[in-house]
């Protein structure tokens, strides 16, 4: 992609970004950040496409090593923001729905869905 | 294996990209934000599905094998972490993320070959080694592994701006060359100006940090994405970077402070102000049954709850107190500040763990009008957020932040584990005027026997 399209995309998403989150109550600032720390762990695909393509040794150790830290990032974030929007759901009457499976659920599929898929290969 | 057509996986990208501002957008409102989490989640595991579908990948096990390491490691963690200690834990998951950012950026400075490229990865290094470092620093204050007070050295200023000068020195030799040793110097000056810049930082204002942290890593994800050519890191970490830039302005604003007096108050001098020495003026303290007797008979109870509060695991004794107050027809209300525990909203959540209905939380601006009719204000646990320096003592570290007026009720009951200072490090005259009793002991010991009290009554 050429670069004015880049940054055409990057200036709308700055525009998108600050929008969003432009009237949100002190009540949700923790989880709203903690979602957002989870979003950056995006940066899971970008350590996926180097690791792949590396093929010296120290390289490839490097970009593992960027895959842990990344997946770290995007797993633990989700789950944790998940488990603090738990807390927020239980007070509107835990009596009225069953407690649901444990919250992790999402989160943890992060990290197991792509290797499912991987050993089909 | 058929890899996808480079069209569809754009496709794929682009509507995790939408899952992504979805899910920022249901964050916005108790309602939808626990779905516009799991909105979020759906996204990244479709990004991460497609990358695998998309490119030609050697390593394919190693790689999976790292992630189950990740996960394996993160989700336990991030399921069992006690609430109190959820600041951390997003502090923690924020560096990995910018140290991800970093890594990924040098080693694709060999590919990177015309100079905007390498100003990309250049930038990268920098905030994201920023980041990382930071992050751990907050990571070591806010678990206590050092001291949460400011800490300045005469030569702070002087080395933090040669630092700067050197990273922006080698940095423009990478940009000009791509030398990969100099890039290596580029990471480590940024991992030491991330300490640098969080050192100075008082314990107080560290959730703005990282905050502000979150913020640089989303800009760190952002330029990987212009060095690999992925539009998907570009708009996901651009989100991150303007969304996590208003919020750290909104935090900051609750605080009543302005983001570049937290970053280099330190460095003028003006926030470490404030005396440490706990001084040996009479207060008044006093018993459970007391305590119980003044709760008992008032007709309006406002509750503080603190961080002392969620440390001890106190929220659900505090909710069953409220509970058993309400039963003799008193009214009780909790007053909630906007950054009560250690992070914005971080009471509420503990709150609404131990099951305290919505409506009985009261956000600050709503309730300090209200203290004037309240009988008795229960401080638990909390300090900085009550004291009155904030508002009288213009040298003090908290000065201009927004206080709860407790001292406006008739009586004021603190339950405190002792007369030590609170998180910002300064002492809170409020405990040596008339009306305050003071109650010593652990949150939840206390809270249980001035309970047992009232019951008794």
């Amino acid at each position: 992609m050429d670069g004015i399209s880049l940054l055409t995309i990057t200036v709308l998403a700055v525009f998108v970004g600050f929008e969003v989150v432009s009237k949100v109550s002190s009540t949700l600032h923790t989880p709203l950040m903690s979602g957002a720390n989870a979003i950056h762990g995006i940066i899971l695909v970008g350590a996926i496409i180097v690791a792949g393509q590396a093929t010296h040794p120290w390289v490839l150790a490097v970009a593992l090593l960027a895959v842990v830290l990344a997946t770290a990032n995007l797993v633990g974030g989700f789950v944790v923001t998940d488990r603090m929007l738990e807390m927020f759901r239980g007070r509107r009457g835990a009596a009225e729905r069953p407690p649901e499976k444990p919250s992790a659920q999402g989160g943890a599929h992060e990290g197991e869905s792509p290797e499912r898929k991987g050993s089909v290969r | 294996m058929t890899l996808l057509d480079p069209t569809l996986t754009s496709l794929l990208y682009l509507a995790a990209a939408v899952f992504f501002i979805l899910a920022l957008k249901g964050l916005n409102s108790p309602r939808t934000a626990r779905r516009g989490n799991l909105v979020g989640a759906f996204g990244a595991l479709l990004a991460v599905v497609t990358v695998f579908f998309s490119v030609r990948l050697d390593n394919v096990p190693w790689i999976l094998g790292a992630i189950a390491v990740g996960s394996g490691v993160a989700a336990p963690v991030a399921r069992r972490v006690r609430m109190t200690q959820m600041p951390q834990l997003v502090a923690l998951f924020n560096g990995v993320g910018g140290g991800a950012a970093a890594l990924v950026a040098l080693l694709e400075l060999p590919h990177a070959d015309d100079g905007w490229m390498r100003l990309a990865v250049v930038f990268t290094l920098l905030v994201g080694a920023v980041s990382f470092a930071g992050s751990a620093i907050t990571f070591a204050k806010l678990q206590e592994l050092m001291t949460t007070r400011p800490v300045v050295f005469p030569g702070l200023p002087v080395l933090m701006g040669a630092v700067l000068l050197a990273a922006v020195g080698s940095g423009a030799a990478v940009v000009l060359g791509g030398s990969l040793a100099l890039a290596l110097l580029l990471l480590v000056l940024g991992l030491l100006a991330g300490v640098l810049l969080v050192l100075p930082v008082g314990g107080a204002d560290v959730p703005i940090v990282i905050s502000l942290l979150n913020a640089f890593t989303g800009l760190a994800v952002a330029a990987s994405g212009l060095v690999l050519g992925n539009v998907l890191l570009v708009v996901a970490g651009t989100l991150v970077g303007a969304s996590g830039t208003i919020l750290t302005r909104a935090m900051a604003a609750a605080m009543g402070r302005s983001v570049a007096g937290i970053l280099f108050g330190a460095f003028r001098g003006n926030s470490t102000a404030g005396s440490t020495a706990v001084s040996d003026r009479p207060v008044r303290s006093s018993s459970a049954e007391d305590v119980a007797v003044l709760l008992g008979y008032a007709q309006r109870v406002i509750i503080v709850p603190g961080y002392g509060l969620a440390v001890a695991q106190g929220q659900h004794t505090a909710a069953e107190l409220a509970l058993a107050l309400e039963a003799r027809g008193i009214r009780v209300d909790f007053a909630i500040h906007p950054v009560a525990g250690r992070m914005p909203g971080h009471m509420n959540v503990l709150l609404a763990e131990a099951n305290v209905p919505y409506e009985s939380l009261k956000e600050m601006s709503e309730i300090n009008s209200e203290f004037r009719t309240a009988d008795v204000a229960l401080v638990v646990g909390a300090n900085d957020v009550v004291n009155p320096a904030a508002k009288t003592s213009a040298g003090s570290p908290i000065y201009g932040m927004p206080i709860l007026e407790v001292a406006d009720a008739r009586q004021v009951v603190f339950l405190k584990r002792s007369l030590r200072p609170g998180f910002a490090g300064i002492e809170n005259e409020l405990m040596y005027e008339p009306q305050t009793t003071l109650l010593f002991g652990d949150a939840k010991e206390s809270l249980t026997k001035v309970l047992g009290a009232v019951k008794a009554l």
